[in-house]
């Protein structure tokens, strides 16, 4: 095991642990932007897809993970950065200074819907945004001068600094414009964990009686939450937007938050290692199960046949092994490993053992 | 006359929204958890009375399945707490929440599997039969739903309000330790209750499938019914009902007199408004706690 022996209050708050992690994370972020080298096509343009899922995942952490507020809504987030992005080039506003923008305008719809659910606590606040997730289908529909309604819209490449950029054309330039963002977004959000602000996201979402003892102002804590968390998920929207090529009202459904969620979960709720592990499996489980179908086909006698429904089926099935046998997700389940291997002979069984909480009602406050 | 028949209409339909949100009033009162697989809990129900007695599969008597398929949702309902639900005892909401949302994917798709994708309807003796109040027309299914739900409310508000066992699962709900010494039994009570909360998905179910097709998708109808539920207050059984009534008496009315596109928003347009401005529902439970 290696030891940081913290000589400093700085070290406390350093975003990494030491060089060694620093170069792994480099190696591990040379590797992934070479991947136009290494992968064909399909599967390059499946790695963008889990990163903007992941970026997505990112959004939602801040406000699930990192402040304790369950969205079930973030699809009217995404679907809302989408539109915004591809109505702002539609304006002639250049890519460049489009992007951003919808991220912005994204975050201030939040802040807007934030207001009346900070009084909300829990599961309401999570029926909350899950109503809001179904109004949105239906906003699009009605604001067609906008979105297009029904037909939806189509968006093609986008230029920067005079190169076009498509999913299609140029999957490897597109790649590496959905990297730039994941990297940069991850950053931000490292920062942000060491910020005041992130250390008070923390104290709300672990209980937000001692964080008010503490001095911070939870409504406004909460906004910024949503704020930040919605102008993140505003940008993944706008590059979904940019990959899927055409999208309309049902692109962005209420089953799409429930996915950010569970994807997040699974990943590990409250860690940034969470968002991109949940969303590898999120991206590579159609993959998968095609392949393990048309394999059990191979081996049982050419039964390939499409059972609907299916990829959710095995999606809940993972979910409930996880919340039952695993709540800190994969993340959990590495860290797990690893201090295994760290603490060789050492290690106990019950190191990570939750403690015992019973309930208390919520209610009747 | 006109409007009085949108009126019976949508309190039929608002009647099953009330049973499903009752469903979900029964568990969060009990547990303080919510169920949100309680529309696929419904759906689940159509499916095994529909299995048991429709003549293409087992071709049971009417009278003799009903029963039956109650019994085999309470079953359900307490093997799934047993085995799943229990496990997450002192966890956070959240979880049940996400672990009830994806067992609602599982019991679609396994519903799917089972009876596949096409509407059915449950073939029973009332259908067809239908009873005139003036110029009034409403089906006996209609009729039975109406009844049903209000008789089945107020036997569970009794049942919270004056029996020992209710009173119990009041306090279990709102200080599961305290509770604890004080005697109740609380996860013999939690499983008693998922137990209940089948069988009332299993009665919805079957007053549904009386009344119109039912496919393994028709469980998302419980999103209606979180509205209802909300609108009435989570944790309020009269609350379930008249939530599930207004809801189901607003979508007839919305979708006559308001333009085609906005009718469809109108009950979770209410929603919002109702967590906006009474973010604890109409009929809320603010009052001192008794645990």
């Amino acid at each position: 095991m290696r030891i940081v022996f913290k000589t400093g209050y700085m070290q406390d708050i350093h975003p990494w642990k030491d060089r060694y992690q620093l170069v792994l994370y480099l190696i591990l972020l040379t590797v992934v932007a070479a991947a136009p080298w290494w992968l064909d096509e399909f599967y390059l343009g499946e790695l963008t897809n889990v990163l903007i899922w992941a970026i997505a995942g990112l959004g939602l952490m801040i406000l699930t993970g990192h402040t304790g507020q369950v969205s079930l809504g973030h699809a009217a987030f995404l679907a809302f950065g989408c539109y915004a992005n591809v109505a702002l080039i539609e304006a002639g506003v250049p890519f460049l200074l489009a992007f951003p923008l919808a991220g912005i305008l994204t975050g201030i719809a939040g802040v807007t819907v934030a207001i009346p659910a900070l009084r909300l606590h829990g599961i309401y606040l999570a029926i909350f945004t899950m109503a809001l997730s179904i109004l949105m289908d239906d906003i699009i529909v009605l604001s067609e001068p906008i979105t297009g309604g029904v037909a939806g819209k189509y968006v093609g490449g986008v230029e920067i600094f005079g190169y076009l950029v498509d999913r299609w054309g140029t999957p490897d330039q597109f790649f590496w414009l959905v990297l730039t963002v994941a990297v940069l977004v991850t950053l931000g959000y490292i920062n942000l964990l060491r910020a005041p602000l992130g250390r008070s996201f923390i104290a709300v979402r672990d209980s937000e009686v001692s964080a008010q003892a503490m001095g911070i102002d939870i409504a406004r804590t909460k906004m910024i939450s949503f704020a930040l968390s919605c102008a993140v998920t505003g940008w993944a929207g706008a590059l979904m937007g940019l990959f899927a090529g055409a999208f309309n009202n049902e692109t962005f459904s209420v089953l799409i938050s429930i996915q950010l969620l569970m994807m997040i979960v699974i990943g590990g709720l409250g860690s940034i290692h969470g968002a991109f592990l949940g969303a590898i499996v999120i991206g590579f489980l159609p993959q998968f199960l095609s392949i393990s179908k048309e394999y059990a086909g191979a081996l049982f006698g050419g039964n390939t046949v499409a059972i609907p429904g299916l990829e959710f089926g095995i999606f809940g099935m993972i979910l409930i092994a996880f919340i039952l046998f695993e709540p800190m997700g994969i993340y959990g389940r590495w860290l797990k490993i690893r201090t295994w291997f760290e603490l060789f002979p050492f290690y106990r069984k019950d190191m990570f053992k939750r403690q015992k909480s019973y309930l208390k009602t919520e209610r009747l406050r | 006359m006109d409007n009085a028949q949108l009126l019976i209409s949508g309190l039929a339909n608002g009647c099953v929204y009330g049973l499903i949100a009752l469903g979900f009033v029964l568990i969060y009162k009990a547990t303080e958890a919510v169920n949100f697989a309680q529309g696929d809990f419904m759906m689940l129900g159509a499916f095994v009375t529909i299995g048991l007695t429709n003549t293409e599969y087992m071709g049971l008597p009417f009278w003799l399945a009903l029963p039956l398929s109650l019994g085999i949702m309470g079953a359900l309902g307490y093997l799934l707490d047993r085995l799943i639900i229990r496990r997450l005892f002192g966890e956070s909401q959240t979880a049940v929440v996400i672990l009830t949302i994806a067992l609602g994917f599982v019991i679609r798709f396994a519903a799917g599997l089972i009876w596949g994708h096409e509407p059915q309807t449950l073939q029973n003796p009332l259908a067809g039969r239908e009873v005139r109040f003036g110029g009034l027309v409403l089906g006996m299914e209609d009729v039975a739903v109406i009844v049903v739900t209000i008789l089945l409310t107020w036997g569970l508000y009794v049942f919270f309000n004056r029996t020992k066992l209710g009173l119990g699962m009041q306090g279990a709900s709102q200080n599961q330790l305290a509770a604890y010494y004080m005697g109740v039994p609380v996860k013999r009570v939690q499983g008693f209750i998922w137990a209940l909360a089948g069988v009332v998905a299993g009665i919805a179910g079957i007053l549904f499938a009386a009344k119109g097709a039912v496919d393994p998708t028709t469980g998302l109808l419980g999103i209606k019914a979180f509205a209802a539920a909300v609108i009435g207050g989570f944790g309020s059984l009269p609350g379930a009902l008249t939530g599930g009534l207004i809801v189901g008496v607003i979508e007839p009315f919305a979708s006559r007199y308001i333009a085609a596109g906005y009718s469809q928003i109108a009950p979770y347009a209410l929603l919002l408004a109702v967590l906006i401005f009474r973010p604890n529902g109409l009929f809320s439970q603010v009052r001192v706690k008794k645990v």
